[in-house]
């Protein structure tokens, strides 16, 4: 079972979310911005960074990279892609997921143990919790602000696309506390904080982010 | 070599938060008259020989795909950089 794990210029969390990939059972497969080859993958993770030094606006240069072509028709076909922190920024420069990124409204960077609930777990990334759970996972962002108009929030509600939230506290000032979405179909996710640092024990907050990656891979088992 | 001024504001509904802080610093200067500042970017293109109707029409192709986001930005300005205004794009081989 191959995930595939995007590397851009100013990537970071690419060998994090591959060593997330290998904990959870599944084979990581490294990506290249420059190549449009997708090597055959099963699904696809858009790690957290700063992609082309975040210049422009957040994902907005690395959306056009060779490879994201290919990942844009794969996602439009079914296949699985996460979008993790900046790979959320690029999703939603991609129009893949609705909405955008903006500064965080306190306009500071922001690094803490974050609360989350699980709103949907009917999507590829999110099988394994069970709806209403609340995980803790890792949250570090400059630009975590999610923006949306009413009308597309009113939609994402209704239409059970808010995947995660966050609980207690909004650390950024996203709209309706919105900590992740998906596309209708539910193979496509975005979400701020990140999961792939909350996969062994010892390392970050607990081993709560690691059913994102094994959701996926008996996503890909089973279809 | 012609230029291309591109002008890209937030939209009115979108907290600024970068102009919410030069707001802010304001008036440790000693100017208080500003009730709001929003900051937006200019973009210069620069194309070789004089700027075309076609030079303005890619413009306007590039500010409203990779130089905006429709969903937060507005393109509010697309127009040729006259010889009155100041220059603002390094010249092409100048420099180290």
């Amino acid at each position: 079972m191959k995930i595939g794990v995007i590397t851009f210029p100013g990537s970071l969390d690419d060998a994090d979310a591959r060593r997330a990939v290998r904990i959870a059972g599944g084979e990581a497969v490294a990506l290249w911005h420059g190549d449009a080859d997708l090597r055959g993958v099963d699904a696809v993770v858009i790690p957290g960074g700063f992609s082309y030094g975040d210049y422009l606006r957040a994902g907005a240069i690395a959306r056009f990279a060779p490879v994201m072509g290919e990942v844009i028709t794969a996602a439009k076909g079914g296949l699985p892609v996460l979008g993790i922190c900046n790979g959320f920024q690029v999703l939603t420069e991609s129009h893949l997921l609705p909405g955008a990124m903006i500064q965080n409204d306190h306009r500071r960077f922001l690094c803490r143990d974050q609360v989350l609930r699980v709103e949907n777990a009917a999507t590829a990334w999110t099988s394994g919790y069970e709806s209403d759970q609340e995980i803790t996972v890792v949250l570090k962002n400059q630009d975590g602000q999610f923006v949306a108009d009413r009308d597309t929030l009113d939609r994402l509600e209704g239409e059970g696309r808010v995947t995660f939230r966050y609980v207690g506290i909004n650390p950024n000032g996203s709209a309706r506390d919105i900590a992740g979405i998906s596309n209708e179909r539910g193979n496509v996710v975005g979400l701020m904080p990140h999961p792939e640092h909350a996969v062994e024990e010892g390392f970050g907050p607990g081993l709560d982010g690691r059913t994102v990656f094994t959701s996926v891979l008996e996503q890909v088992v089973s279809a | 070599m012609g230029r291309i001024v591109v002008d890209v504001m937030l939209k009115p509904e979108i907290l600024d938060p970068q102009g919410q802080a030069v707001r802010g610093a304001l008036p440790r200067l000693g100017l208080n008259q500003f009730t709001d500042v929003r900051q937006g970017k200019r973009f210069v293109l620069s194309v070789d020989g004089p700027v075309t109707e076609a030079h303005l029409t890619s413009a306007r192709e590039a500010a409203e795909t990779l130089l905006s986001n429709p969903v937060i930005e507005d393109v509010v300005n697309v127009h040729e950089l006259t010889s009155d205004e100041p220059e603002q794009a390094p010249i092409t081989g100048a420099g180290a």
